[in-house]
């Protein structure tokens, strides 16, 4: 099996800052990569560069497309770059209002993606619109809702159905359980499981919860002020720590 | 185009505009430095159809919102020996229209009238005549919101990029929320058109009954929106699509009446409330075609209502 997505020395900083210095990494496809480490370790940073929501400094991020050309995603023009955006790769954010459009119905939500790719036929955008809100457990009687009138788990689900109904290969989720409590969160998770063993997507997700690394990743990488100081199986890493910021991070993750 | 190729490059002769408006005013109001201005945006606007050009658009001797694009596209078309039209929901006689004539008849001196067929430039708001248009013409729109996008996405940056890149995907969403609300498509007027397949334009809010009007239309198409500043065309035998879904199609509406007046059967139609009863009376909007019609002889049911 061939990689889907490789990254070589990526690096972004802001003025004297470092965003993240020199990170490389390769995915495959069906893999959920786990990025952790703290506030400000660079973790949203390398996710924003990775997909093209902020301009990387140097480096390069390989891209494997449909018809298998792999293409750095860093010099394609960014008409390209945007048609990816809304069709092989989907970005979940942490806070659901920013990935969402609030004023616009459910039903609307999840299809603006497949309108953006040309599909114009509305029995058909309907019917697609109504399995997915069956796929991620929410009443497809709700279809005409605004997400405004729903719950906090309900729009993360909201907007995870609108960003996998163009069946993307790779997703990018940002603390994608960041504001849900533990019950919610643990719902969610189960559903994301399911969803990415079902499709064989490839998943980076950036998390400061041990938890969810240890629920949904394959593979995980510490970063710790924008390096990597620490990357592998994610059971290996959770479990026997080497660097000391992971042992760290671990020890203080709270056992109940 | 030709017409305006040459007031492009020679503008009108200032002379005559003197004599015209006999004023301290320049001919039409604008100086020719601003004149020139505006017809290079609007050839440029000719020359990719749909696409909004940015313009200085210059502080009117009337409020934003009275047409100060349109007015401003207008003085920088117009010729001395034009013969100028001003509508405003169809209406010649009502008050927008009354007073950008009188403007133009102040300041520029030309010709003016109310029979769409003799207008060799015609300003308006929100209709489209019901008399079919010809190539010696040019149809002024005054435009509130230029942008299609508006209140879909609010950043100007971002739609900016969604046209450059063809992503107009968010349109056909807003029409998906119109069918999944109301069972159908009930955006009626500012309905989005695709421009010679290439931009979306937002038409200005005339009703969606004259969309189809607007494609392959032998006379200029300019839009001049003041505030906003922006100016935007159709160049003549341009193709016009009003968006639409599949098992949607655009439907143009209009009231299922005649004319209580002349009795039309094909024309865009105002309900007027006779009473505190509730009586009413559809009557043509366009007011020069509801005229003509009666000139000629046809009635409607209330014909000796006025």
């Amino acid at each position: 099996m061939t990689d889907i997505l490789r990254v070589n020395g990526l690096s972004k900083s802001y003025g004297n800052q470092i965003g993240c210095a020199d990170v490389c990494f390769d995915v495959y496809p069906g893999e959920v990569l786990g990025i952790v480490g703290e506030s400000g370790s660079g973790k949203t940073t390398l996710l924003r560069c990775l997909a093209g929501h902020l301009e990387a400094d140097s480096g390069s991020v390989e891209f494997v497309l449909r018809d298998g050309v792999r293409r750095d995603t860093l010099t394609m023009d960014e008409a390209e770059r945007r048609q990816l955006g809304r069709t092989d790769w989907a970005f979940v954010h942490q806070n659901p209002r920013d990935g969402l459009r609030m004023a616009i119905s459910a039903g609307g939500n999840i299809g603006e993606r497949l309108m953006a790719i040309g599909d114009r036929h509305y029995g058909n955008i309907r019917a697609t619109a109504t399995s997915w809100l069956e796929r991620v457990e929410i009443d497809p009687a709700r279809i005409d809702d605004r997400p405004s009138t729903f719950s906090g788990g309900m729009q993360q689900r909201l907007q995870i159905a609108r960003n996998l109904v163009t069946a993307p290969r790779l997703v990018f989720m940002d603390e994608p359980t960041g504001g849900l409590d533990v019950s919610v969160q643990a719902r969610l998770l189960d559903l994301l499981r399911g969803l990415v063993a079902e499709l064989g997507i490839a998943v980076i997700i950036v998390t400061h919860d041990l938890a969810v690394v240890r629920m949904l990743a394959d593979r995980m990488m510490v970063m710790r002020r924008g390096q990597v100081v620490e990357s592998g199986l994610a059971d290996q890493v959770l479990d026997d720590p080497s660097h000391e910021y992971t042992q760290l991070l671990v020890s203080s993750a709270l056992q109940v | 185009m030709n017409q305006i190729m040459q007031t492009a490059e020679t503008g009108p002769s200032t002379d005559s505009a003197k004599a015209a408006g006999g004023e301290a005013y320049n001919f039409a109001y604008l100086d020719e430095q601003t004149k020139r201005m505006i017809r290079r945006a609007l050839l440029k606007a000719l020359a990719i159809p749909g696409y909004q050009v940015p313009f200085a658009s210059r502080e009117m001797p009337m409020p934003y919102g009275w047409g100060t694009g349109g007015v401003q596209v207008t003085a920088a078309c117009l010729l001395p020996d034009d013969c100028l039209k001003v509508i405003d929901q169809g209406a010649d006689d009502t008050t927008n229209a009354v007073s950008i004539r009188r403007f133009f008849q102040r300041t520029a001196g030309v010709q003016t009238t109310e029979v769409t067929g003799e207008a060799t430039l015609i300003q308006t708001r929100h209709r489209i005549p019901e008399t079919e248009l010809v190539a010696r013409q040019i149809l002024v729109y005054q435009v509130p919101i230029p942008e299609p996008l508006r209140f879909l996405e609010p950043r100007e940056t971002e739609t900016r990029k969604m046209h450059a890149l063809e992503e107009y995907g968010l349109m056909h969403v807003k029409l998906y929320e119109d069918i999944s609300q109301h069972g159908h498509i009930a955006t009626a007027y500012s309905y989005p058109v695709k421009v010679e397949g290439r931009y979306v334009m937002d038409p200005s809010p005339i009703p969606k009954f004259d969309n189809p009007k607007m494609h392959g239309s032998s006379a200029i198409q300019l839009f001049g929106a003041g505030r906003e500043q922006r100016i935007y065309a159709i160049p003549p035998y341009t193709r016009v699509h009003s968006l639409d879904f599949d098992d949607y199609p655009f439907e143009p509406m209009r009231a299922d009446q005649t004319c209580a007046l002349c009795g039309a059967e094909d024309s865009y139609l105002d309900e007027v409330i006779m009473d505190d009863k509730g009586t009413r009376m559809f009557v043509c909007s366009d007011t020069d075609y509801c005229g003509g019609r009666l000139e000629a002889g046809h009635e409607g049911q209330q014909g000796d209502a006025t």
